[in-house]
C-alpha cells in the first residue's frame, strides 16, 4: 500500500477523501448515479493529460501543448466520426502522438528548453485546429458509433472514458514502477548528466515521455469530441496549467526526479471534486457564487496546497 | 561575452530590416504614417510586459500572470474615474484611476515575488496562483460586466498622438531606455544579472538575491498594470474577460526571440523590444498578403522555435 500511496503523497488521498465525505453528508443528489458518471465522464479528460504531464515533469520538463493538441486532437476526431470509432479515435490519438513527436524531436535532438519548445508547438497545434475546422465548431456524425466512447457508462455510473483513461494511468504507473524506462524517467529528473554519464538511455526516455504526453492529450481531445458532440479548436486553453497544478498537489516536484502517478490521479479529481462541490452549493441556493468566484477559489485552493507542501518539504530537505 | 548577445541584437536587426524591405515591396501601401501607427498601436502593450518579462527571465524565473495582472489593472481604471468622487474631482480622479490600478498591479507583484523568494516555490506555479484567480478577482470587481465610458483625457493613453504616433508607442520606447538604463548601469541592474547567473554564487557574494528577486517580480506588475490600463484606453471599454488574455505567451515570445535566455542571467532589454515588433511585422506581413491568422500563429511558433535553437548553438 506505501507504494501505492508513495512517500508524503498521503496529504492529497486524504483531502480528496474528506472533499467528498462532505459533499456525501452535505448535498442529497452528490451521491447520485448522474452526478457520478458526469463528473468522471468529464473527469477523464484531465485525469488523462495530468498523468501525461506527469511523466513530462518527472524528467524536469514541461509541456505545455498539452490544450492545445487536444483541441486539435478533437478537430481530428470529429472531422474523421462519420467513418465511426474504429477510424476517429485511432486519428485523434495519432494526432496527438505526432505533436508529442514534434516536441520530442525539438527537446530530445535539437536540445530546445522544453518551455520554448513546447510553447512553440502550443501555438502551432492551434493554428493547425483552427486552419483544420476553418474556424469553427465541427459538429460529429450522431448516426455513426463515434460518440457512444463519450456517452456510454458501465451500470449507468462508471464512463468509457475513465474506466479506459484509468488502464492508460495504471500502464503509467507500471512503466514509472517497474521497467528501466520509468527509473530513467526519475534519473533524468534527478540529475539528466549523471544519468546520461551512467549509461541510461536518456534519449529514449524524453522521447517516450513527450510523445506519452502528446497521445494522452489526444485521447482526451477524442473524448471531448465524442463526449459533447463537436470538435473544438478553441477548447484546451488552460488545460496545460490545470494539468501542472494537479500534478504539483500531488506532490511531484516540478524539479523533477520524484513524483507519483495515483497522487497526481488524486489531484486531478481533487480540482474536479473542488467544482463539483461549488456547484452543488450554488444549487442551494444560499449563496451564488458566479463563474469568476470559482476561479478565485480555485487560485486560493492551490495557493493553500503550495504553501502546506512548502512548509512539509523543508524538514525533510534539510536532512 | 558581450560579444554574444550583440551578435544576436545584429541578426534580429538584419532580419527585421529585411522583412521590412520586402514588406516594401509587396504590401501595397505599406510606406505611410497609417500603418506605422497601427503597427506601433498593436506592438506597443506587448512590449511594455514583454520589457518586464525580460527582467524576471534574466532574474532565472517567469511570470505567467501578466495577462491576469493587465486585467485586475484594466477593470480597476473605469471603476475609480466612474465613481462619484472622481466625477466630482475630474483631476483628481484621473491621478487615482491611473495611479490605484499601478499600485495594485504592484501588490499582485509584491505576492508573486514574496511566494517565489520567501518561499520558495517555483516561479512557474507561483505566478499559476494569480494567472487562474487574478481574472476572477477582475471579473469579481466588475460583476463580469463589460465597463463603457468616454473619458477623452484617459484615452489619451491609448488613442493619443504624439509627433504623430500614437502615445504607447512613445511609452514603450521611453521604458526601453529607462530600463536599459537600470541594467546597465545600476546597482539593482547587475544583481539581477549575478542573481539570475548563478543564484547560490550571489548569495555567497552577499547580493540580496530576495529583494532583487521581489523587486523584479514589482516591476513586472506594474509594467504589464500599465498595459492593462492602455488596452483599456484604447477601447474605451473594459472586458476583464479578454484584457491581457495570452499576453505571457507573447510576452515571453517577444522576449526569447529577442534574446533572453530561460536559464537566467541575460536582460536584453533593446533585443526585447526588437523582437516584439519583428513578431508584430511578421504577424502583419502575413495578414496584410492575405494569409489566415491561423498561418500567423504557426509561423510565430517556428519563429519561436528558430530563436531557441539559434541561442542554443550560440552557447554551445
Amino acid at each position: 500500500m506505501k507504494r501505492l500511496f508513495g512517500q508524503g503523497h498521503v496529504a492529497v488521498w486524504v483531502a480528496l477523501l474528506a472533499l467528498i465525505v462532505f459533499g456525501a453528508l452535505r448535498y442529497d443528489n452528490f451521491v447520485s448515479a448522474y452526478n457520478l458518471s458526469s463528473f468522471l465522464g468529464y473527469n477523464s479528460m484531465f485525469v488523462l493529460i495530468s498523468v501525461g504531464m506527469c511523466l513530462v515533469i518527472m524528467t524536469g520538463g514541461i509541456d505545455l501543448s498539452v490544450g492545445t493538441v487536444a483541441a486539435l486532437a478533437s478537430v481530428v476526431a470529429a472531422q474523421l466520426s462519420p467513418h465511426g470509432l474504429a477510424v476517429a479515435l485511432p486519428a485523434g490519438v495519432a494526432a496527438g502522438l505526432a505533436a508529442g513527436a514534434l516536441n520530442a524531436g525539438m527537446i530530445a535532438g535539437l536540445r530546445l528548453p522544453p518551455f520554448m519548445a513546447t510553447l512553440a508547438t502550443m501555438l502551432a497545434a492551434k493554428g493547425a485546429a483552427l486552419r483544420l475546422s476553418e474556424n469553427r465548431a465541427v459538429p460529429v456524425d450522431w448516426a455513426s458509433d463515434f460518440t457512444k466512447l463519450g456517452m456510454n457508462k458501465i451500470a449507468n455510473i462508471l464512463p468509457w472514458t475513465m474506466l479506459i483513461a484509468l488502464i492508460v494511468v495504471v500502464a503509467a504507473w507500471l512503466i514509472v514502477q517497474r521497467s528501466s524506462l520509468g527509473r530513467t524517467v526519475l534519473a533524468i529528473g534527478g540529475n539528466a548528466e549523471a544519468a546520461h554519464l551512467m549509461g541510461l538511455k536518456t534519449h529514449r526516455a524524453e522521447i517516450f515521455v513527450y510523445v506519452f504526453s502528446g497521445g494522452c492529450a489526444g485521447l482526451a481531445g477524442v473524448y471531448l469530441a465524442s463526449g459533447y458532440g463537436a470538435g473544438q479548436p478553441l477548447e484546451g486553453a488552460g488545460w496545460e496549467l490545470a494539468a501542472i497544478a494537479a500534478v504539483v498537489v500531488g506532490g511531484t516536484l516540478l524539479t523533477g526526479g520524484m513524483g507519483s502517478v495515483p497522487a497526481t490521479v488524486a489531484g486531478a479529481l481533487l480540482f474536479g471534486v473542488v467544482f463539483n462541490l461549488l456547484n452543488f452549493e450554488n444549487g442551494r441556493g444560499t449563496i451564488s457564487l458566479s463563474a469568476h468566484w470559482q476561479s478565485v477559489i480555485r487560485g486560493f485552493f492551490l495557493l493553500v496546497v503550495i504553501l502546506l507542501q512548502v512548509r512539509l518539504a523543508r524538514p525533510a530537505a534539510k536532512k | 561575452m558581450s560579444l554574444r548577445p550583440d551578435r544576436q541584437l545584429s541578426g534580429l536587426l538584419v532580419a527585421l530590416a529585411a522583412l521590412t524591405l520586402l514588406n516594401v515591396i509587396i504590401t501595397p501601401n505599406f510606406l505611410n504614417m497609417q500603418t506605422l501607427a497601427v503597427n506601433v498601436s498593436q506592438v506597443a502593450t506587448i512590449a511594455i510586459v514583454a520589457l518586464g518579462m525580460t527582467l524576471v527571465i534574466a532574474s532565472g524565473g517567469i511570470d505567467l500572470s501578466v495577462g491576469s495582472t493587465m486585467a485586475v489593472a484594466g477593470a480597476l481604471a473605469p471603476i475609480v474615474f466612474l465613481s462619484d468622487w472622481a466625477l466630482a474631482n475630474p483631476g483628481l480622479g484621473l491621478t487615482a484611476s491611473i495611479l490605484l490600478p499601478l499600485i495594485v498591479a504592484g501588490l499582485c507583484g509584491l505576492f508573486n515575488g514574496v511566494l517565489i523568494s520567501m518561499f520558495g516555490v517555483q516561479p512557474i506555479i507561483a505566478t499559476l496562483i494569480l494567472f487562474i484567480s487574478g481574472r476572477g478577482i477582475a471579473q469579481v470587481l466588475t460583476n463580469g460586466n463589460l465597463q463603457t465610458f468616454t473619458n477623452p483625457s484617459f484615452t489619451w493613453l491609448g488613442t493619443g498622438r504624439v509627433f504623430g504616433l500614437p502615445v504607447q508607442g512613445w511609452i514603450a520606447l521611453v521604458l526601453t531606455l529607462i530600463l536599459g538604463w537600470v541594467v546597465r548601469r545600476t546597482i539593482y541592474g547587475r544583481y539581477l544579472l549575478s542573481a539570475g547567473g548563478n543564484e547560490r554564487a550571489a548569495v555567497m557574494a552577499g547580493v540580496p538575491v530576495a529583494r532583487v528577486k521581489i523587486a523584479t517580480y514589482v516591476i513586472a506588475a506594474v509594467l504589464a498594470g500599465l498595459a492593462g490600463l492602455i488596452v483599456v484606453a484604447i477601447n474605451s471599454a473594459s472586458d476583464a474577460a479578454r484584457i491581457g488574455q495570452l499576453m505571457e505567451l507573447d510576452a515571453i515570445a517577444a522576449a526569447v526571440v529577442g534574446g533572453a535566455a530561460l536559464a537566467g542571467g541575460r536582460a536584453p532589454i533593446l533585443g526585447t523590444l526588437l523582437g516584439a515588433v519583428f513578431i508584430q511585422l511578421m504577424g502583419y506581413t502575413l495578414i496584410a498578403n492575405g494569409i489566415s491568422d491561423e498561418m500567423t500563429l504557426i509561423v510565430t511558433a517556428a519563429i519561436i522555435a528558430v530563436a531557441v535553437w539559434l541561442q542554443r548553438g550560440r552557447r554551445a
